[in-house]
């Protein structure tokens, strides 16, 4: 055996490594859950040696959250060599990139992580590169466990492709406790766009940023815009306008162009330093006030233990709609190992797997039948939102736009953010639409 | 013929014919396959990179079918205010960086031409910041030029900020990269240049990214310079001083113009360097505050794997080659010239 083997052999996860990994686990008793329920799971005969499962999930939560799918794999099917292809990088900018790569070099994994809606489409669908599973959500039952808006936004013409595993809410807005209560701000349970306004000119005067913005990651900034297009338009226009079906040259994206402009007036000064667990720190810290941020932000909070300090509120306005950002898995056309990629999307799958996923990755289960009394605090709060109000898609994370949309709103974004020209980026908003292919 | 030759011990004529035969051949033959590497491998892809950029490939499903009308793509990309932006950044930086970085380099030559003890370790001091990696670099200098901790917090503990507010002024702490001031607009100069939507000034976040890499290359440029000063005999110098040249005569117009050949090397390097620059600045910067500190590297990296829009990725990329062309061509020329 070469070095490069041996190395190659160390870092794969084998059956061994994840029975100690789980026993370990089970000393808490969320998990303790899992390891004495056995899986349910019936798993399809005549598995391979191997399974190459590709995702950016490379810290804390992330891989311990992906270690626990990995469990609920290898509970079924105890013999397979699991290889974690993991690649690092924010919103999978980098894992993205190398992906598209080994696929169109036609070496795909057997199975990768996708967002659902357009990115999936665009990147995987179209090219031909991920294979229809509707017998897999037929046989599993899943058409009845999985919320349908979700179901429609991982089918095209009828045909299924992603196995989603958990999702994040995009629109929520974080605030410092204290930050507020000294200046005599009071939130409810949601926040409108006026009363924000009238927090943020109070918060200006006490010379306090209202809005901690981390926008050296590029997605920060059109996060925040989306987050305002919602809380403008509402979860019905909003969605239309990503249809195509409501211009982006209407009065209502003026408005909401024009409320985006008033909100970065307050912005923190060293905003163009930060990434958004900067801003983050920043509202910890009490430098800025509030932070719109996804809700991995939370994980953020928890991860520092300062929980009874942030509060949390839909971003003005949008109390209507759950910003949705879906994390799931695919079949690959030509998988290497079949029979293994299916056992695995029955896995992440099942309501077990997801039940233990979601609280270490941070998010919520994507299934509707899961156990809500295992989720407390945040999370009891957003699985609740999922299930009452509507669920609509996000362009800073892919699923409302093509890639090529996506990067043309970024690009007029980020200029916007320093010039607030509203014409200017109105015009180049309606010539991005109009160029999408 | 062969035979009868070795009989009469006669010089072996075929011999030497086939030698002479394998040896008009020899030169083609050993430089076929670096050739036919060559021509595929860079003029073959930049001709597919022209390619891609005429077609309609702009998915992650490729399509080479040629696009009606032809040049749309290349319209696009000059239209858009972020390419715009970049064209001036590149041109900002490179002006900026070939200045200050001849200027230093020349300066550390003509200092270590002089005799003085440990020399050689000054020598290897200024030469090292060009071993390593942009990255490095970008990363090291991107905390420097942090506004919360680095140069600025220098500055405060040096007591610079209440001097400051001794005279009444407020503390001096420049945001660095993080600042999207751009200096002056050439629009309002040149009524031709009306319809571009970027600011045509000096984006100020561009000047700690020159800062950075001036560090890192002007050793370079030191080290070209001090192999061009060793060149220059003696006798030359002598007879200066003879004439009685002061040293500053001896160096403005004796030695500067014998290095000319040296300065054109490192400007004709330094700026294909400077033009196709992509990992300092993506390490130290990211496109910066309202593309402030973005470059067509950057774009071309971002719309091509992103975006999954091959055809705008090719087209800058093909703007790139054009402009590092504009350079690299009349040097060759020149080259090809004296021989």
């Amino acid at each position: 055996m070469t070095d490069l083997q041996r190395l190659i052999q160390r870092n794969r996860l084998s059956r061994r490594g994840f029975t100690a990994g789980a026993a370990a686990l089970a000393a808490s008793p969320l998990l303790a859950r899992f390891a004495s329920a056995q899986t349910p799971i019936t798993f399809e005969e005549g598995a391979e040696e191997e399974l190459e499962i590709f995702s950016w999930w490379t810290t804390g939560g992330e891989s311990a959250g992906l270690d626990q799918l990995f469990a609920a794999f290898s509970a079924g099917s105890p013999d397979v060599t699991i290889i974690n292809a993991a690649v690092a990088g924010g919103a999978g900018s980098n894992a993205q990139i190398a992906l598209q790569n080994r696929l169109s070099g036609g070496q795909p994994p057997d199975s990768w992580q996708s967002h659902h809606g357009k990115e999936l489409f665009s990147l995987y669908v179209d090219p031909g590169y991920a294979e229809p599973i509707n017998a897999l959500w037929e046989e599993q039952g899943w058409l009845d466990a999985f919320p349908q808006g979700l179901i429609d936004q991982v089918t095209l013409d009828g045909n299924i492709y992603l196995v989603p595993v958990g999702i994040h809410r995009g629109n929520v807005m974080f605030y410092n406790k204290h930050v507020l209560a000294d200046n005599g701000i009071e939130i409810g349970d949601s926040l409108s766009v006026d009363d924000f306004f009238a927090a943020a000119d109070t918060l200006k005067a006490a010379g306090v940023a209202a809005v901690g913005l981390g926008d050296k990651d590029t997605f920060a900034a059109p996060q925040f815009f989306e987050n305002t297009l919602l809380g403008a338009l509402g979860p019905e226009s909003y969605l239309a306008l990503w249809a195509g079906e409501l211009g982006w040259d209407s009065a209502e994206v003026t408005a909401a162009i024009e409320t985006f402009a008033r909100a970065l007036d307050y912005l923190n000064e060293d905003h163009a330093a930060l990434t958004w667990d900067g801003a983050m720190d920043a509202v910890i810290e009490g430098r800025a006030a509030f932070t719109s941020m996804g809700d991995w932000a939370w994980g953020h909070v928890v991860s520092k233990g300062v929980e009874d300090q942030i509060g949390y509120v839909t971003h003005p306005g949008s109390e209507g709609g759950f910003v949705t950002v879906v994390d799931g898995f695919t079949l690959p056309m030509n998988a290497p190992h079949p029979v293994n990629a299916r056992n695995w999307l029955r896995a992440v799958g099942s309501k077990e797997a997801q039940e233990v996923f979601g609280p270490y990755k941070g998010c919520i289960p994507a299934r509707t039948d899961i156990d809500a009394s295992l989720f407390e605090g945040y999370f009891s709060w957003s699985i609740d939102a999922l299930a009452s109000v509507a669920s609509v898609t996000s362009l800073a994370h892919g699923s409302s736009a093509s890639p090529q949309l996506r990067q043309a709103i970024f690009d007029a974004t980020i200029p916007f953010v320093v010039d607030r020209n509203v014409e200017a980026y109105q015009q180049a908003l309606v010539m991005a639409a109009e160029d999408d292919v | 013929m062969a035979v009868s030759s070795l009989e009469t011990g006669a010089p072996v004529e075929p011999k030497r014919s086939r030698f002479r035969l394998s040896e008009k051949w020899l030169a083609p033959l050993l430089l076929a396959p670096s050739l036919i590497a060559l021509f595929v491998f860079v003029y073959g892809f930049i001709g597919f990179t022209f390619w891609v950029s005429l077609s309609n490939w702009r998915s992650a499903t490729r399509d080479l079918s040629l696009r009606d009308p032809i040049w749309t793509v290349y319209e696009r990309l000059f239209q858009m205010p972020r390419f715009q932006a970049d064209l001036r950044n590149i041109v900002v930086y490179t002006i900026l960086f070939l200045l200050v970085t001849v200027v230093i380099g020349l300066g550390l030559a003509i200092v270590l031409d002089q005799q003085f003890a440990g020399k050689p370790f000054f020598r290897f001091v200024f030469l090292f910041p060009y071993a390593l990696s942009f990255i490095v670099t970008g990363v090291a200098w991107r905390w420097i030029f942090n506004p919360e901790i680095g140069l600025n917090l220098l500055f405060e503990q040096l007591g610079l900020n209440r001097v400051l507010g001794w005279f009444g002024m407020g503390p001096f702490k420049p945001g660095w990269l993080t600042n999207p001031t751009v200096v002056g607009d050439m629009r309002t100069w040149f009524p031709g240049m009306d319809g571009l939507f970027a600011q045509m000034g000096i984006p100020l976040a561009m000047i700690p990214v020159t800062i950075a890499a001036v560090w890192q290359l002007s050793g370079f440029a030191m080290a070209m310079y001090l192999a061009g000063l060793g060149t220059i005999p003696m006798e030359v110098r002598e007879a200066a001083q003879l004439d009685g040249a002061s040293t500053m005569q001896m160096y403005r117009q004796v030695i500067l113009p014998l290095l000319k050949p040296v300065t054109v090397s490192v400007l004709i390097i330094l700026t294909h360097v400077s033009l196709k620059i992509f990992d300092l600045i993506y390490a130290m910067s990211g496109s910066g505050p309202g593309f402030a500190t973005d470059v067509p590297g950057i774009f071309v990296f971002e719309q091509t794997f992103r975006a999954t829009r091959y055809d705008l990725g090719a087209a800058a990329s093909i703007v790139m080659l054009v402009l590092v062309a504009f350079v690299i061509v009349p040097y060759l020329a020149r080259s090809v010239k004296e021989l």
